[in-house]
């Protein structure tokens, strides 16, 4: 069971958790706002897009390429950027403090 | 060629220049072959627009029978993000579980009335009917009213001998226009009603700008539906297989959506102006020429998908473009993608096997290329489970 913190635009803090499945999923069971998770986690939408603290960053590791490739046009998306389709819930995610970009 | 099987045309041409060239009325259009330029171009508003002359960016041009700007689709940013911002949230409500259960009511109800019906008419019949009573849900309008709309036919913005007639788009412009005083008159609760209340930035919408929205959510989604819904019928017509995977694994129904999106792209292509001299793919492009996004192509792309020219249900990272990319992402998307779960969803649980009976393809010419979009007739019988 991880627990995973998302924080919106509107600066609410929410916590979560989580067994399996993706990050983006939870969020959407969950009713984040900012996260839609449109496409459903194959990559090709960009609304569930989140920004890594560094310490997370370095503990989990930066966007993969095809991450890159849909962020690089993104003109809010910097090097904490993650698409949380792509982030797969793990005890490694424990604690984790997400920013939801929308 | 299998029924369900829609060739790559562009393959060659992507390879070798990554351009196709096609003319359109005299504005002749060159097209983007490559998902990374398709990509790269999408994003540059400012060399490559959408707000041109109304109807300009859309392929054939609509610039003779069209004065109204659809908007936000032809409005570039920053103003593109005010109307966008407007009427996004209404575009997601399919999202929510009510709407998600009254359109799973709608297509279980349709599929229950047709199954075991010889000679289906899989277009006017099945795909026409169900496109046109989601959108009953979209704009949040009595069911009723997707009678009217389905009496026009499959043909009010496309007729048989041309790809455009301003007589049978005047149909709708003229339906829309009377909704809109209807709804001024006796405000309502739906589309036309909120977007009439609505602001932006600090002036109330115009009639003509609350047109502009309505022509493009009866027009982004009518001919797209259609041939997602008909080609799909055709896939599994021909892979019984693939459904039984899906009866098996429900749980990949959202990749297999992604796929079929992909692997139909129902829109081919989106235009766009050149605004000042420019270069694709080292080749020059002219201020007040055209572009297009090949979406059909793009999506094809060996470089970003393996085995691009085969459905793979369950594909996991699907980065295709079939619902374009960046500002004007298609803002029916949400309403699409749910439909199109929903329908798969409905087949799985009510029908074992359909065969095509008889089908005529639709066959785009764009230059140099042909290419199948769907189906111009397709006859088919679901066989119940």
């Amino acid at each position: 069971m991880a627990k995973i913190t998302f924080v919106t635009s509107d600066g609410e803090y929410i916590t979560v958790e989580g067994d399996s499945g993706s990050v983006m999923a939870l969020a959407v069971e969950n009713n984040i706002k900012g996260i839609d998770g449109d496409c459903g986690g194959v990559c090709s939408c960009a609304t569930c897009h989140v920004f890594l603290t560094p310490e997370d960053k370095e503990r989990i590791g930066g966007a993969s390429d095809i991450e890159e490739d849909m962020l690089e046009l993104d003109d809010n998306a910097n090097e904490f950027s993650r698409l949380s389709c792509q982030l797969q819930i793990s005890d490694e995610l424990d604690g984790i403090v997400l920013q939801v970009a929308k | 060629m299998k029924r369900s099987e829609f060739p790559d045309p562009f393959e060659n041409a992507r390879e070798a220049t990554g351009l196709g060239q096609m003319d359109d009325q005299n504005d002749p259009v060159t097209m983007l072959l490559r998902h990374k330029d398709v990509r790269k171009t999408a994003h540059n508003w400012k060399t490559f627009q959408s707000g041109a002359a109304p109807g300009r960016i859309v392929i054939p041009s609509e610039v003779h029978i069209r004065d109204t700007r659809q908007i936000p689709f032809e409005v570039d940013p920053p103003m593109h993000k005010e109307y966008r911002s407007l009427v996004e949230p209404w575009f997601k409500r399919p999202l929510q579980e009510t709407y998600k259960d009254k359109l799973s009511k709608q297509i279980n109800d349709l599929i229950d009335s047709v199954v075991d019906q010889d000679n289906l008419d899989a277009i006017g019949d099945f795909a026409l009917v169900l496109q046109s009573r989601a959108l009953t849900l979209l704009l949040n309008i009595p069911y009723e009213e997707s009678e009217t709309w389905i009496s026009w036919g499959t043909h009010v913005f496309r007729s048989e001998d041309t790809a455009l007639d301003g007589d049978k788009a005047s149909i709708l412009y003229d339906y829309i226009d009377g909704e809109i005083d209807k709804a001024i008159a006796n405000p309502r609760e739906d589309l036309y009603s909120v977007l009439l209340n609505s602001e932006v930035n600090g002036k109330k919408l115009t009639k003509e700008e609350v047109k502009g929205v309505m022509i493009l959510t009866f027009a982004g989604g009518r001919d797209t539906v259609i041939n997602a819904i008909t080609n799909t019928l055709a896939y599994f017509a021909e892979h019984p297989k693939s459904l039984d995977k899906l009866r098996e694994e429900p749980e990949i129904i959202g990749n297999a959506t992604e796929e079929f999106i992909r692997y139909f792209s129902p829109l081919t292509q989106m235009g766009r102006v050149v605004t000042e001299d420019t270069h694709v793919c080292e080749y020059a492009a002219k201020a007040d020429t055209r572009v297009s996004l090949c979406w059909a192509s793009a999506n094809r792309d060996e470089k970003v998908f393996e085995n691009a020219n085969e459905v793979v249900l369950d594909r996991k990272v699907n980065p295709h473009v079939g619902f374009g990319f960046s500002h004007h992402n298609c803002l029916g998307a949400t309403h699409a993608r749910q439909i199109m779960r929903i329908f798969i969803a409905a087949l799985t649980e009510k029908v074992g096997a359909i065969e095509v009976l008889d089908f005529k393809e639709n066959i785009e010419e764009l230059g140099e290329f042909k290419r199948k979009v769907g189906f111009d007739m397709l006859k088919v019988k679901m066989y119940s489970k």
